[in-house]
């Protein structure tokens, strides 16, 4: 992370916080609103102002402290996560993101990045699994460790093909939860995830969404996670999504690290397959 | 020869796992699943996971067809369950209707359950013109009362369509915003005005 030259970084992130600032709440799609005209020119507007941001992307930040995590010697065992296997063998990282979710035999379970980390603290390293688990969503006041490490593995597979196997029967079973999970409506909306991401080029307000049953839209999107956003100048993990998506559509709070939601990201990293992986990506 | 039968026997154990889960159907388990994986929060509470007939119905044919019998099944009982006002008026204040439509807030467990839910139709419909930023999962609904008139018919539908959608689409994406409790029945004569007052922005 030598390359992370400081001065460039602060500029880039002053302008991109500049044009946040420009843009109306753009924290939150559903109030979003477009100040230029609607249709085709306002959505050329924001893919205008998401390519400025393409430009200096803060998540260097996560991905130098996510390295720095992976090699110390942690947890009473002081040990570090160079003996974790998260997928390609003990301490392998690069590629390692593009088979993931797995099935590991020492767990016994289908692992997603996030869950194999914390397999990895508690197996290896000696922490508790609350401890492990607890603040995995990073905020002002506390800096997530998990969401560092996501960064700097995610990071090592930038530019490879997403390659999920799929090949244990654990791994199908996950794979054909996952999908009902997504297509399963319900709550006071009755909102599933295919409510929004189920037909080509639907909007909420003038937020885009993928169709997530088409395989082109299904790996752009993919792969664009995890993501520094701007909006909340947080490096966002995929649990993050998950937990927000689940929170839009009215559900309670999807658990961390859950069998859920490494099911239903399993379904997703393998509708995703052969997407070039452009994660930490940076978003509104 | 260890290796080998460690393997065949957790494959063993794995396709037992699999063909009971297949015992269920894909929705029962996948519910199963997601009780064990989430957890109440403020005004969410796990019984959000439960589905009633309708929902139970539309999610056993989810991405496949829903046979006509089954969807004139849903329509016919959600449209028992729709409750028009007693004082017989339908057609609230256009301007709160309005209000209702830009707000999204309302039912996630970030929110306050003490304020007022929102409709947020801008999300999904386009409606009146001056509001630019409207998403496209359900219909334009601009002039939607200049185009049918305000007529005591297309009042009760549009009022019952907010209602309660599953009565005359079965399996539509729109909640059921009087039926789930979303809006009030005040919120929705304002919304049912917002689409059907001669004034409204959405019919100028």
């Amino acid at each position: 992370m030598q390359k992370l030259i400081w001065p460039v970084s602060a500029l880039a992130l002053a302008l991109v916080l500049a044009v946040a600032a420009f843009m109306a709440n753009p924290a939150d799609a559903q109030d979003a609103k477009g100040g230029a005209a609607g249709g085709d020119s306002a959505l050329k507007e924001i893919e205008r102002y998401r390519a400025a941001l393409a430009d200096g992307n803060p998540a260097e930040l996560w991905e130098a402290r996510g390295e720095d995590l992976w090699k110390q010697k942690r947890g009473p065992n002081k040990v570090s996560f160079e003996s974790c296997d998260i997928g390609m063998g003990p301490g392998v990282v690069k590629g390692a993101y593009t088979v993931l979710p797995k099935y590991f035999e020492d767990s016994g379970k289908v692992e997603d990045l996030e869950s194999r980390l914390v397999t990895c603290m508690v197996m290896l390293q000696g922490f508790s699994y609350a401890q492990a688990t607890k603040g995995p969503f990073g905020g002002p006041d506390n800096k997530s460790d998990i969401e560092a490490l996501v960064a700097y593995v995610t990071a090592a597979s930038r530019g490879m093909k997403m390659n999920v196997a799929l090949s244990h029967p654990a791994e199908k079973e996950a794979y054909e939860i996952g999908k009902k999970i997504f297509f399963h409506r319900g709550g006071p909306h009755d909102f599933g995830c295919v409510t929004c991401h189920g037909v080509d080029k639907q909007r909420i307000r003038l937020q885009e969404l993928p169709n997530l049953l088409k395989p082109a839209d299904a790996r752009q999107a993919y792969t664009s996670w995890p993501a520094y956003r701007v909006s909340q100048g947080e490096l966002r993990s995929f649990q993050w999504r998950l937990n927000d998506c689940f929170r839009q559509q009215r559900f309670p709070e999807l658990e961390f690290a859950s069998e859920a939601s490494i099911a239903l990201t399993t379904y997703l990293a393998k509708n995703a397959s052969g997407g070039v992986l452009s994660a930490p990506s940076i978003k509104r | 020869m260890t290796n080998f039968r460690t393997v065949a026997l957790l494959s063993a154990c794995a396709l037992v796992m699999t063909a009971h889960a297949a015992d269920k159907t894909g929705d029962e388990k996948a519910v199963e699943v997601m009780k064990a994986s989430f957890k109440e929060r403020g005004q969410a509470k796990l019984d959000r996971l439960d589905s009633d007939e309708t929902m139970s119905l539309c999610n056993k044919y989810a991405g496949g067809k829903l046979p006509v019998d089954v969807a004139k099944k849903i329509q016919a009982g959600n449209l028992q369950s729709i409750k028009l006002p007693a004082d017989g008026k339908l057609l609230g204040d256009w301007k709160a209707g309005e209000k209702i439509a830009q707000s999204g807030v309302g039912k996630q467990f970030s929110d306050n359950p003490a304020n007022p839910n929102g409709g947020n139709c801008y999300a999904c419909h386009q409606l009146a013109p001056q509001e630019l930023s409207y998403g496209n999962i359900g219909p334009s609904l601009y002039n939607y009362g200049k185009l049918r008139g305000n007529s005591a018919a297309i009042q009760q539908y549009t009022f019952g369509k907010i209602y309660n959608a599953e009565a005359y689409a079965a399996c539509s994406n729109m909640p059921r915003f009087g039926h789930n409790g979303i809006l009030t029945e005040q919120q929705i004569k304002d919304v049912t005005a917002l689409l059907l007052d001669p004034e409204s922005p959405v019919n100028k």
